[in-house]
C-alpha cells in the first residue's frame, strides 16, 4: 500500500537574482515499509523535496507552486499549519545530516526526547514517558542510557548524536521516515553501525523511510528503490537491482562510472560526466542534462522528457532511451 | 612533457641515491590546556612512531577515520608543525634543522592542497594574482611571463585563460580545486600532499579532478601523498596504503594486497564498512562497535584492542611493533599470523 504519494511537486524560491524552480514536477511513491532511496548531487533538490513534505520551506522565500503530496489519504499541502505540526514528528520524521542543528544544545539530550514524545502524547504520565525515552535511547544502541538523557548533545560523539536524532524522529512510530543525508558526516564505521541500525529498527517498526543521499553505494546498501534526480527534476526511476543492472539514463550511468571502486583497475582514468551542473539561471532548456550529455541532440533541448516506462516499475526521463538501449545490446 | 617537470629532472640527478622522503618514528603530540591559569594538563597523541618512505613519482594514500592524525602527518611534512620527535627528511636533508631559507625552499618543492582550497588564500584577490603569487614570491619572471604562465597553468588544470580576471567566490566546488591545483604545480614541486583534496566534491565533479591528478603525476613525475577517508579513492590513486588507526600506521601494503587480503583487523573492519555500489553485494558485515577512544588517554598496549574482535589479554599488555608480511607489506598486530 501507498503511504506517501508526491506527484508533480513544482517549488520555487525568491532569490535576490530572481526567481528559480528549483523543483519541477517531483513524483514518486513510496509504499508502507519500504526504504526508497533519493540521489543525486548537490544542490538537485534533495532537501529541498523533504523539507516540502515537512512543510518546513523556508518562508516566505520558498514555496510549492504545483503538485500534491498524499499522506493517509489527504494532501498534506492543503493543511493548516496546526493540522502539519500533528503530522510532523508523528506521522511523518525527519533526521538530518547534522544532528547538532536540530538538536538544542542547552538542553539536556532526555529532554529533548520527553520533549518529542509528548508533543503527541500528552496524555502519557511522566514516569511513563521516561522509561520509553530510554527504551528508545537503548533501542538505537545507546549504551548506559538512563545516564546519557542526563548528558548535553555536545557531549556526544558524531554518530551518538545521530542515534540521539533517530531515538527522537521514531519515539512516535512514524509511519514515514524521511533520513536526509543522515551518515554524510559520518565516518565509514559509523555509517555502517547507522545504516544497520536503521535497517533493524524498520524490521521492528515497519516505517517507510525515504533516505536521501548523494552516495550510490549506500544507495545499494539500503534501498528497495530508487529515484534519481537531476537539477531539480526527476531523471530515473526503478526498483534497485535493474537501477543498477540496466540503467537507462545516461546522467545515472555517467554516475554509476565515475564512482572509483575498490575492485577497479587503479590509475585508470575514471568515467567522468563533462562540464558541471548549470545554475538555474543557465539551465538549458528541454532535457536539463543536455549541454552535458554526449547523447544530446537537436530535441533534446527543445522538448522537456517525461518519465517513459522501460519496464513496469522502471522509468526514464530521457527521449533517446531506446536508441541507447539498441547502441549498447 | 612539462618544460618545468623536464628541467626538475636534470636538476635531481645527483639527489637519485636518496629517496624522495624518509620518515622515521614521526611522533607528533599538541598539549591540552585547561584552568585559569591555562596549564598543560595532557596531551593529544596526534600521530605516533610513524615511518614510510617515498620515492620520486610514488603516491602513498592515507587512510583512517577522521581524528588518526592524517592531517597532521601532512602538515609536519612542511614543517607547518614541528616534530614533537622522529624526523622527516627530503631529499635526505632532516626538515627539522632547515633554518627560514630551507624551508621556503622545501615549500617549493612540497605543495599541499586542502579540502577547499580558498579557505587559505585571499577572497578579495582575482584568480591571476592568486596563481601568480608563488612566482612572486619566488621572484620568478617579469608581469608579462608570469601572466603567461597563470594562462598555462589554467588550461592545464582545464579552466579557461578568462578565469584569471575572476574572483574565487565565482567558481564551483571542482572549479576551485582546479584552481588549487594549478597553484600547488605553479613551481614544479616534487610532492603533493592532497589532504581531502576530493572528498567534498560530487562524485562526477571527484572523478574529474582524479583523472587530472594522475594525468599530471604522469607528466611531472609528482610524488604524491594522498590523504582520504574514502579508501576506493585512495585505492584507486595510489601505489600504496598506510592505514592509521589512533595517530598510528597499523597497516602499510600495495594497494591490491591491503584491499585483497588485509591482515590487520581494523583494516578488515575498514574495508568491510565501506557499501559498494552493488545492490547484490550487500556483504556480511564487521560492525565495529563503539567510536574511537580519545587520543589523549590512548588505550594501553594495542591501541585498537578495545575495538577489535581478536583481541585477547596480552593485547593491552603489549605494544605491537610494525613487523614485515611476506609480500613485503608492514603490519601492526600481535596476532596478526594467528586470525589470518
Ligand atoms: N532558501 C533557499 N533560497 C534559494 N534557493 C535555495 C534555498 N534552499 C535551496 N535552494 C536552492 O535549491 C536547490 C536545491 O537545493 P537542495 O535541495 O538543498 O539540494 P540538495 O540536493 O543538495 O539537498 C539549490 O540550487 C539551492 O541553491
Ligand atoms: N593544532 C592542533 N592542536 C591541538 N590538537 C590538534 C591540532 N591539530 C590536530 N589536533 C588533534 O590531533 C588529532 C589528529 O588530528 P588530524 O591530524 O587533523 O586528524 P585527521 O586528519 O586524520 O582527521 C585529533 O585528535 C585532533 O583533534
Ligand atoms: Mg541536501
Ligand atoms: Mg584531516
Amino acid at each position: 500500500m501507498t503511504v506517501l504519494d508526491v506527484s508533480g511537486l513544482s517549488v520555487s524560491f525568491d532569490t535576490d537574482e530572481g526567481i528559480v524552480d528549483v523543483l519541477d514536477r517531483v513524483d514518486f511513491k513510496i509504499r508502507e515499509g519500504e526504504t526508497h532511496g533519493i540521489v543525486g548531487e548537490s544542490g538537485c533538490g534533495k532537501s529541498v523535496t523533504s523539507l516540502a513534505i515537512m512543510g518546513l520551506l523556508p518562508k516566505p522565500s520558498g514555496r510549492v507552486t504545483a503538485g500534491s503530496i498524499k499522506f493517509a489519504g489527504r494532501d498534506i499541502l492543503k493543511l493548516s499549519s496546526t493540522e502539519m505540526r500533528s503530522i510532523r514528528g508523528d506521522g511523518i520524521s525527519m533526521i538530518f545530516q547534522e544532528p547538532m542543528a536540530a538538536l538544542n544544545p542547552v538542553q539536556r539530550v532526555g529532554n529533548q526526547l520527553l520533549e518529542s514524545l509528548r508533543t503527541h502524547r500528552s496524555d502519557i504520565s511522566t514516569d511513563k514517558a521516561r522509561a520509553k525515552c530510554v527504551e528508545m535511547l537503548g533501542h538505537v544502541g545507546i549504551p548506559a542510557p538512563e545516564q546519557r538523557l542526563r548528558e548535553y548533545p555536545h557531549q556526544l560523539s558524531g554518530g551518538m548524536r545521530q542515534r540521539v536524532m533517530i531515538a527522537m524522529a521514531l519515539v512516535n512510530v512514524p509511519d514515514v521516515l524521511i533520513a536526509d543525508e543522515p551518515t554524510t558526516a559520518l565516518d565509514v564505521t559509523i555509517q555502517a553501525q547507522i545504516l544497520e541500525l536503521l535497517k533493524e529498527l524498520q524490521r521492528d517498526y515497519g516505517m517507510a523511510v525515504i533516505f536521501i543521499t548523494h552516495d550510490l553505494a549506500v544507495i545499494a546498501e539500503i534501498s528497495d528503490s530508487v529515484t534519481v534526480m537531476y537539477a531539480g527534476r526527476v531523471v530515473e526511476r526503478a526498483p534497485v537491482l535493474p537501477l543498477f543492472d540496466g540503467p537507462q539514463h545516461p546522467y545515472t550511468k555517467g554516475l554509476l562510472g565515475s564512482i572509483p571502486s575498490l575492485a577497479g583497475e587503479p590509475k585508470t582514468d575514471l568515467t567522468t560526466i563533462p562540464g558541471m551542473v548549470p545554475t538555474f539561471f543557465t539551465m538549458p532548456s528541454g532535457c536539463r542534462f543536455s549541454n552535458r550529455c554526449e547523447h544530446a541532440q537537436g530535441r533534446c533541448s527543445e522538448t522537456v522528457p517525461s518519465l517513459e516506462t522501460v519496464q513496469s516499475s522502471h522509468g526514464v526521463a530521457c527521449m533517446r532511451w531506446r536508441d541507447l538501449a539498441k547502441v549498447a545490446t | 612533457m612539462h618544460a618545468l617537470a623536464r628541467l626538475g629532472e636534470g636538476r635531481d640527478l645527483t639527489m637519485r641515491s636518496f629517496p624522495l622522503l624518509e620518515v622515521e618514528r614521526l611522533t607528533k603530540h599538541f598539549p591540552v590546556r585547561a584552568g585559569v591559569i591555562p596549564r598543560t594538563v595532557g596531551r593529544v597523541h596526534a600521530v605516533d612512531d610513524v615511518s614510510f618512505t617515498l620515492r620520486r613519482g610514488e603516491t602513498i594514500g592515507l587512510v583512517g577515520e577522521s581524528g588518526c592524525g592524517k592531517s597532521t602527518v601532512g602538515k609536519t611534512l612542511l614543517r607547518l608543525y614541528d616534530a614533537t620527535s622522529g624526523t622527516v627528511k627530503f631529499e635526505g636533508k632532516d626538515v627539522s634543522e632547515m633554518n627560514r631559507a630551507q624551508v621556503r625552499e622545501l615549500r617549493k618543492h612540497i605543495q599541499i592542497i586542502f579540502q577547499d582550497p580558498f579557505e587559505s588564500l585571499n577572497a578579495r584577490h582575482t584568480i591571476g594574482k592568486i596563481l601568480a603569487e608563488p612566482f612572486v614570491i619566488q621572484k620568478m619572471g617579469t608581469a608579462a611571463e608570469r601572466a603567461q604562465w597563470v594562462g598555462e597553468l589554467l588550461n592545464r588544470v582545464g579552466l579557461d585563460v578568462s578565469a584569471s580576471n575572476r574572483f574565487p567566490h565565482e567558481f564551483s566546488g571542482g572549479q576551485r580545486q582546479r584552481i588549487g591545483i594549478a597553484r600547488a604545480i605553479a613551481l614544479s614541486p616534487k610532492l603533493i600532499v592532497c589532504d581531502e583534496a576530493v572528498s567534498a566534491l560530487d562524485v562526477s565533479v571527484q572523478s574529474q579532478v582524479v583523472n587530472l591528478l594522475l594525468s599530471l603525476q604522469q607528466e611531472m613525475s609528482l610524488a604524491l601523498m594522498f590523504i582520504a577517508h574514502d579508501l576506493a579513492v585512495v585505492k584507486h590513486v595510489s601505489d600504496r596504503i598506510a592505514v592509521m588507526y589512533l595517530g598510528e600506521i597499523v597497516e602499510m601494503r600495495d594497494g591490491e594486497d591491503i584491499y585483497r587480503s588485509p591482515r590487520h583487523p581494523y583494516t578488515k573492519a575498514l574495508i568491510s564498512a565501506i557499501p559498494v555500489a552493488d545492490p547484490r553485494n550487500k556483504s556480511q558485515r564487521t560492525i565495529l562497535e563503539g567510536d574511537v577512544p580519545s587520543p589523549i588517554n590512548p588505550p594501553s598496549g594495542c591501541r585498537f584492542h578495545t575495538r577489535c574482535q581478536f583481541a585477547t589479554p596480552k593485547c593491552s599488555k603489549y605494544r605491537p611493533e610494525l613487523e614485515e608480511l611476506p609480500d613485503g607489506g608492514l603490519v601492526k598486530c600481535l596476532r596478526w599470523n594467528e586470525i589470518n
